[in-house]
């Protein structure tokens, strides 16, 4: 496996001015870091990678690294990603987002990316909370979890991201957190390899925001967490649900194989140009 | 506006297929190497709503493109005839469709039975805005009938150009004997009078 | 009777398509709203047998996210809308202006605020075009006049959009939209393509965003090996987000001066009747059609009334005005909203000739009539 020095040497950016904007102990660079090693693992070419974006702290993870980059508006990362993926299907596209930006501002256009299944691999940070801002609850806020704009308990029910994009339609769909960093590293090379619209749900933490708010404890006590609910979807298969109360189940939780978008305009603009050409003869 | 413009109207509820039959005349007017603008107006409904189609057809150059002044008017809802009679000429031709238009506002008006005609001879009414381009094309004589029967074959849907074109036949026929009557008519009132 | 004529029966937003191919856009997305649809249903017949793409998004934000998304991949995009639909674009359209991203918007105007009238002509969307976006910004606004304008202008406004690196918006009412009229079309060898600049350095020399003497910087395509950063932040020339105050004056200021820089060139104004005329019509739109029938009469009876017609709205081509303002004594400024170009008239003017306005917002148009009337009783 490549090593630390060699992963920031080949993939972060040598002209761009460090250090990150991201909080001391914080979720979103040891996904980025898992991420860039699973992109290694699979030998892919850095022209041929996409990084796209919307806004908050995990939007602006692109910037760091040696891609084609993409920091788009807030909740847009997947349409910007849709028109690119369109016009460069050869590409990997790849999204980074976090749980207010995907399924709040974005969250019609992450549904509507599923049920197109477009090639784009998309890996959705959930902190459970709008950190940039400073702690607003998002649309992942464990009901009873207090935020600043909910100081006395949410009292809104979280989406279950992994659920909803499976109805949606995705067509990849993978969970873990940002302390099982082979696990991840594993889920986003099948993600990237999937033809289709793959969505990494991560489970990370904001130390800073969420973690002070809700009295979760350092950094390393909301890993420790992490660790804690994890269950494995082979464990978890064989569990009972009072069982698995308050658990994550983790891994691969559903891949199917349908029709790309892609290739099926291909096979629209095919049609097209026989049907063009049997009307000039 | 110049001498040789003419301005037409075609006004009905939406769904009688009323801008498509605009259509149809503006490009018979450019196959007849006239200048044409044709423009609509229409409400949201797809089906029913009030929705009307001008054509205005000149040798020269067109600017405005709707009407002020309309010289041809064909009305086929008692709701439109109501409603987009008010600017018609003195002198201006007044077609009415008198399945729907029970009220006609004058006279001098060429009434026919153009929908239920329609009806009776092919089964339904959808080739009626066909059938009254043929009236338009005999009772105003604005553009050939070569012209009209080439742009109704382009843009028909393919395979309807034979049955088109025989609605649109039909409606000539159906203006001739319209217009014999009609003068004959009128013939008979001027002799009453004398 | 000829059917091989090159003249043709065809609709605004049909030229607008045919022009859209003719410019070489092979991407469009969008979301279905009237008076704008027809340029849709077109592109999407069209644009596969031609190779391109379409896409039907899920709404208008998604719409110009996606062909901003393509046009940093490298294609010519397009989307169409009307109010409503453009409302929803606004704030990437502000993304594409910082960004610097190559694309055409057609916004078919109708009447509003909010749904309004969906199938009555408006041209309340003039400020909107021009600021509809936060911050400061610039922007092309291109308004045809006739069918064969609408052709005309959505070439020129993809070409321009090319060779600026800027949105550029087509803004049309509903009448030139929707009419039809014979319109002969050059063959789309015969028009021009303009083709952004694409850097021709080797990779680890590019900057994004360093401006050649142009005051354009070349633009890479994603994938072609050129790796860089778009970012919607305020940015320096490496495309990385930056609060050096330098650095911030710099981005802001050269997205201003590469219009200004373009500023002759990116305007089109047409003058008729003009060289003796002591009363003029400032007219865009469908108000160059009523404008040019109410000269016709005007000139008829002897008035010495000319027209000024914008085919460019923004920058607005003050020049335009200026040059006549000497030998002005009235400008009628007719509109199908309260007075938005009035207002720039009344800016440019500064004084010097009677400025009258000639508003309707009711969903019909001002007719050559009233034209007539108007500045009858305004040289009186």
């Amino acid at each position: 496996m490549i090593s630390n020095s060699q992963l920031v040497n080949k993939y972060f950016r040598h002209n761009k001015k460090f250090p990150h904007i991201w909080c001391p102990g914080c979720g979103i660079g040891i996904i980025l870091g898992n991420m860039l090693r699973a992109i290694d693992a699979l030998a892919l070419d850095k022209n041929d990678i996409a990084f796209v974006s919307g806004i908050g702290c995990t939007g602006r993870a692109p910037v760091y690294v040696d891609f084609n980059t993409l920091h788009t508006t807030h909740g847009r990362a997947l349409p910007f990603a849709t028109g690119l993926k369109l016009a460069r299907p050869e590409m990997k596209v790849i999204v980074a987002t976090g749980d207010g930006d995907a399924t709040a501002i974005g969250g019609n256009h992450l549904i509507h990316a599923c049920r197109r299944n477009i090639d784009i691999t998309t890996i959705i940070f959930n902190n459970y909370i709008y950190g940039m801002t400073g702690g607003q609850y998002s649309p992942t806020t464990p009901h009873g979890d207090k935020a600043y704009t909910c100081k006395l308990g949410n009292i809104e029910r979280p989406f279950n991201i992994s659920q909803l994009v499976e109805a949606a339609g995705a067509t990849f769909v993978g969970r873990t957190t940002s302390y099982h960093t082979l696990q991840l590293q594993n889920i986003i090379k099948k993600a990237i390899l999937h033809k289709g619209f793959s969505v990494v749900e991560v489970i990370t933490h904001c130390p800073t925001t969420y973690g002070r708010i809700n009295k979760k404890g350092s950094a390393v006590d909301m890993l420790r967490w992490q660790k804690e609910v994890a269950v494995d979807k082979s464990r978890a298969d064989k569990m009972d649900p009072k069982e698995l109360e308050g658990k994550i189940i983790t891994g691969v939780l559903m891949e199917r194989e349908l029709p790309e978008f892609c290739e099926q305009y291909d096979t629209i603009i095919e049609e097209a140009q026989n049907q063009q050409q049997g009307k000039s003869k | 506006m110049s001498q040789t413009t003419t301005e037409i109207r075609l006004a009905g509820s939406g769904g009688q297929g009323l801008i498509t039959a605009g259509i149809i005349l503006a490009e018979a007017a450019i196959f007849d190497n006239k200048n044409v603008v044709q423009s609509q107006s229409y409400g949201p409904e797809a089906r029913g709503g009030a929705s009307r189609a001008e054509i205005i057809i000149a040798d020269g150059p067109i600017f405005f493109p709707k009407a002020t002044w309309v010289d041809i008017f064909l009305a086929m809802s008692q709701k439109a005839c109501d409603q987009y009679s008010f600017d018609i000429k003195n002198e201006g031709i007044f077609i009415v469709d008198t399945t729907y238009v029970k009220q006609i506002p004058t006279s001098s008006a060429v009434a026919i039975p153009i929908s239920s005609a329609t009806r009776e001879k092919f089964g339904k009414e959808l080739f009626s805005n066909i059938v009254a381009l043929g009236v338009i094309c005999e009772v105003c004589k604005v553009v050939s009938a070569k012209a009209l029967k080439a742009a109704i074959s382009n843009r028909v849907p393919a395979g309807t150009e034979k049955i088109n074109l025989e609605a649109f036949a039909f409606g000539q026929k159906l203006a001739k004997e319209a217009l014999k009557n009609h003068n004959g008519a009128e013939n008979e009132a001027i002799e009453a009078d004398t | 009777m000829s059917r091989k004529s090159s003249y043709q029966l065809m609709q605004g937003n049909e030229a607008v398509a045919e022009g859209a191919l003719a410019a070489g856009v092979n991407f469009f997305a969008g979301y279905p709203i009237t008076p704008s649809t027809e340029v849709a249903e077109i592109l999407a017949d069209r644009l596969p047998a031609n190779g391109g793409k379409f896409i039907q998004m899920e709404d208008e934000i998604g719409s110009i996210a996606a062909i901003i998304g393509a046009s940093i991949g490298g294609c010519k995009t397009l989307t169409a809308t009307s109010g409503p639909g453009f409302s929803l674009m606004q704030e990437n359209l502000g993304f594409a202006c910082l960004a610097e991203i190559p694309l055409v918007i057609v916004n078919v105007m109708r009447g509003g605020p909010s749904t309004g009238m969906p199938t009555s002509p408006s041209q309340g969307d003039v400020m909107q075009s021009r600021w509809g976006t936060h911050g400061d910004h610039p922007i092309i606004v291109l308004t045809p006049a006739t069918v064969e304008e609408a052709f005309q202008y959505t070439v020129k406004a993809v070409n321009l959009a090319e060779k600026y690196r800027n949105p550029v918006i087509l803004l049309m009412d509903e009448v030139i939209a929707h009419m039809r009229a014979r319109v002969s079309l050059p063959p789309a060898s015969m028009v021009e393509k303009v083709n952004r600049v694409q850097p021709n350095m080797p990779p680890e020399w590019y900057l994004p965003y360093e401006r050649s003497a142009t005051g354009v910087a070349p633009m890479a395509s994603f994938g072609d090996g050129y790796r860089y950063h778009v970012t919607g932040l305020v940015h320096d020339a490496k495309g990385y987000p930056t609060a050096n105050p330098n650095e911030c004056r710099d981005n802001i200021r050269g997205l201003f001066t590469k219009i200004e820089r373009g500023f002759r060139e990116i305007c089109m104004v047409d003058y008729e009747c003009m060289d003796d005329a002591e009363h003029a019509i400032v007219a865009y739109g469908s108000m160059v059609l009523s404008a040019r029938s109410a000269l016709e009469q005007l000139r008829e009876s002897g008035c010495k009334v000319g027209l000024i017609k914008l085919g460019t709205l923004w920058p607005f081509p003050r020049f335009a005005l200026e040059q006549y303002l000497p030998q002005l004594k009235t400008i009628l400024v007719p509109e199908l909203n309260m007075g938005q170009i009035y207002r720039e008239v009344l800016r440019v003017n500064a004084g010097k000739a009677v400025i009258e306005k000639l508003n309707r917002v009711n969903g019909t148009l001002i007719t050559p009539n009233e034209i007539v009337k108007t500045v009858k009783g305004l040289i009186r």
